[in-house]
């Protein structure tokens, strides 16, 4: 029996709408956090040969500009040119995955066409200079959202979360 | 008898929707910049509670924020006219869905005296909820969002705000998830004028505390898990029936969690470990004895595991046949009363939630963190469901399905994936991403050594 139709329901006038999608699972060890914020895309991005080293790298919305360097601000030497190291690659990839791609370009302000299979598709949408911004607050970000892992839960409810139910992607569950 | 409820609307919800919708148009564009219609929705809102004690305080609030120069408590006045109008509209749907369902509620008793923790960050709270509405939705910067972040921070921190901080947390991930603002094609303006009025209510000072609470013992029965999740936060809760002493009452368990946004699906349940038993009981289907338990005067009981043993087999199924139909409600606290609460668990017969019927199923509500999937709500033979209503309609969410599979019958329940998904792709799935809590702690070590 095929599933029946979702109700028309006025999105304008839900109090439920889902506004934001849940992020779409990924693994986590090459890029531990990626956000859109601060009118970047930002985050931290593991280095591929030193397990102690990590890079944050940025997107900036708008002027496209880019950035990437060590947590201790040395700039990555793989970022040259106008063209993005492999830690930038990496980090818009994997925001693709967890946002969409459509929500990336929108933020970004970068016209995309057609069908967006990776992150890094959206880079070569547009032209990028290189414009070395500092670490530190991208920095602060990522501890500030690890906190939230520290946080002690509750047993008191909170009827305000009635405003978020837990969904799901559109077509996240296979049809058994 | 409830179908036939369910396929109207009571008397005066379309006209006070209405008057709401109207306020909403004029809080996305701005109190700021009020055209003449919108400075009437306003007056309209307040000309709404002319007639009660509320009317003369919003008639001032709306005459000076059309005179272009409001105070925090003018804009607060507004917002808690929105919501004593969206109180009402829940109580006319849950009164007449009482009747229907044959469903006896208690009164409710006042509640004890407030917290005063943390009062000095709510003014800083209701300063940016201000600035919000006189920017209008479209007006609002990243920079404006922005500057919620140290209040939201510093609630975070105050055990006794954490509705309030959980709210304007979410709230706050949604217009920067929208950024920019400015060029969204469309804007959930009822949704956002919600979570706005919400937290301006929970801002103000004096506030009451929860309500209160009295031990009780008994067995707890499980009935379904209502999963509710923004990127920062997690919220289980149990909607079961507690016998206690030959009385059957209708209670919920709620337990929360923090969290960020990369986990999600079936790994969130590894952030409610610490309630063991009572994933347990949701995921083998047993009852609970319970000893001595908080139970809120809201049919709220505060989950603490020291007072919980395990109890035998309870299909859930059974409960919502035998136990439902004669088990009291608990009074929705005042604060409370909008009909996004309405969440009430039913038993329903495949015909009551037939495509073509009054009552639908509610896919948004359906968790990627449970084996229920569209497909087999809509394929169930039987339900247990909370009747929910939003725009102007009625919806279930299903709790538990009972359907065919491979022409065998099975039962599937929210709560099924509680210790963990035994569907085997999911679980692979859950094993990939669930370890995320792991590797984040891991890379910000490395961070931290430098």
């Amino acid at each position: 029996m095929p599933p029946a139709e979702s109700p028309e329901l006025d999105w304008e006038a839900r109090s439920a709408a889902v506004v934001v999608p849940p992020a779409r699972p990924r693994k986590l060890a090459k890029v531990p956090f990626v956000e859109l914020a601060e009118g970047r895309l930002q985050g931290v991005v593991s280095s591929g040969s030193d397990i102690d080293r990590v890079y944050v790298s940025q997107f900036t919305a708008g002027d496209h500009t880019l950035s990437c360097s060590t947590n201790n601000n040395r700039p990555c030497g793989g970022l040259y040119g106008d063209y993005t190291c492999k830690h930038l690659d990496l980090l818009i990839d994997e925001a693709a995955v967890q946002f969409g791609a459509a929500r990336v370009a929108r933020y970004l302000r970068i016209e995309a066409e057609g069908t967006i299979l990776h992150g890094t598709d959206l880079v070569r949408m547009t032209t990028w200079r290189v414009e070395r911004s500092s670490a530190a607050g991208v920095f602060a970000r990522f501890l500030r959202h690890l906190s939230y892992l520290e946080l002690p839960g509750t047993a008191e409810p909170l009827p305000e979360l009635h405003w978020f139910p837990a969904t799901q992607l559109p077509s996240a569950k296979a049809v058994s | 008898m409830l179908g036939e409820f369910l396929a109207q609307t009571p008397t005066g919800v379309a006209e006070t929707l209405e008057t709401v919708a109207a306020f909403d148009e004029a809080l996305t564009h701005g109190f700021g910049r009020l055209s003449e219609a919108r400075q009437a929705a306003l007056t309209g809102l307040a000309g709404a509670f002319g007639a009660t004690p509320l009317g003369e305080r919003l008639a001032e609030a709306a005459a000076k924020i059309v005179a272009g120069s409001p105070g925090d408590d003018h804009v607060a006045a507004l917002a808690g006219g929105r919501s004593a109008a969206l109180g009402a509209v829940h109580d006319a749907l849950l009164t007449g869905l009482d009747t229907a369902l044959g469903r006896d509620r208690a009164q409710w008793e006042p509640s004890p005296a407030p917290d005063a923790a943390g009062e000095n960050l709510l003014s800083g709270v209701r300063t940016w909820l201000v600035e919000l509405a006189v920017a209008g939705w479209r007006g609002v910067t990243e920079d404006l969002v922005s500057s919620a972040d140290p209040l939201i921070e510093g609630l975070l921190a105050e055990p006794g705000r954490r509705r309030l901080a959980v709210l304007l947390d979410g709230f706050a991930a949604e217009l920067r998830a929208s950024s920019p603002l400015l060029t969204l094609p469309q804007l959930p303006v009822r949704r956002w004028a919600d979570l706005w009025s919400r937290a301006m209510l929970l801002a103000q000072p004096g506030l009451p505390a929860h309500a209160a609470g009295q031990p009780v013992s008994g067995r707890f029965l499980p009935l379904g898990v209502d999963l509710h999740e923004h990127p920062t936060a997690l919220q289980a809760q149990v909607h079961g029936v507690l016998e206690t002493g030959g009385a059957a009452r209708l209670v919920r368990v709620s337990v929360s969690a923090a969290k960020v946004d990369t986990i999600t699906g079936a790994a969130v349940w590894r952030l409610l470990r610490g309630h063991t038993q009572l994933l347990a009981a949701l995921a083998e289907r047993r009852s609970l004895d319970l000893t001595g338990m908080t139970l809120l005067g809201s049919g709220d009981l505060i989950w603490d595991e020291a007072h919980a043993t395990a109890g035998g087999p309870a299909d859930p199924f059974a409960t919502a046949r035998v136990q439902l139909r004669q088990a009291s409600a608990a009074p929705v606290p005042p604060l409370e009363r909008h009909p996004v609460r309405l969440a009430e668990p039913v038993f329903l017969e495949a015909y009551q939630f037939a495509a073509d019927g009054p009552l639908t199923v509610d896919t948004d509500r359906i968790s990627a963190a449970s084996p229920i999937t569209a497909e087999l709500a809509a394929s169930a033979s039987a339900m247990i469901g909370l009747l929910r209503w939003d725009a102007g309609r009625w919806l279930v969410q299903p709790l538990a399905v009972e359907t065919t599979v491979k022409k065998k019958p099975v039962a599937v329940h929210s709560g099924d994936w509680a210790m963990g998904p035994s569907d085997p792709k999911a679980a692979k799935a859950e094993a990939a991403a669930g370890d995320a809590v792991g590797v984040l702690r891991e890379r910000a070590g490395r961070l931290l050594r430098k």
